[in-house]
């Protein structure tokens, strides 16, 4: 059970891989945002697979930071780079 | 009993793999930031929550299974709004060149 746990890991890593080439090629930044959104996803499947395969449990709280840090980086993305223009109306408004 | 759990595993972890391939293949091959959202943020979290559901007949007890439910309920969550702010940051650019 646990080569084939890490097998498919492995498959979702090379998903990851492929990630990055959207993110080498994508014309706008919300490409490339889309595509760490993926990294991120494919981040947290890897973490839960490899935990299951080697019974090693702690490696699941790693699994969660990574998922609350993938809310926090597209939150990120959006006030600062995308964001200017929203972030301009704001300081109008005050 | 064993091999039932490990059957169930391996349905659900493979189908798991199967929509993160065909995400990644609709990030790759779709032609505009919305649709590349769309094929990535559904198929996406319905490969980590089979992942997840593949996972949990080999959980070692009652807490690590909701953990493992818990981290896909965040990761469904957060998938949800970041698409959002995203999708709303790519209107306000286009809307900014093409008024």
């Amino acid at each position: 059970m646990a080569s084939f746990l890490l097998t498919a890991a492995g498959l979702v890593l090379a998903m990851a891989a492929l990630g990055l080439v959207r993110i080498f090629y994508g014309p706008r930044d919300a490409d490339r945002m889309i595509a760490v959104q993926l990294i991120g996803t494919c981040g947290v499947a890897i973490l839960l697979l490899l935990s299951a395969a080697s019974q090693a449990t702690p490696i699941t709280d790693v699994a969660l930071i990574l998922a609350l840090l993938a809310a926090f980086l597209a939150v990120a993305f959006v006030r600062g780079a995308a964001g200017s223009s929203a972030r301009g109306q704001a300081d109008g408004d005050r | 009993m064993t091999h039932v759990l490990d059957l169930l595993t391996i349905v659900g972890v493979s189908a798991g793999c199967f929509f993160f391939v065909a995400g990644t293949v609709g990030l790759l091959r779709f032609p505009d930031a919305l649709t590349r959202m769309h094929a990535l943020t559904k198929a996406d979290n319905l490969g980590l929550g089979l992942i997840v559901l593949g996972l949990l007949p080999q959980a070692a007890g009652l807490g690590y299974a909701l953990k493992l439910v818990a981290i896909w309920l965040l990761a469904q969550v957060s998938a949800a709004i970041a698409s959002q702010l995203i999708a709303g940051a790519v209107l306000r650019q286009r809307s900014a060149l093409w008024p």
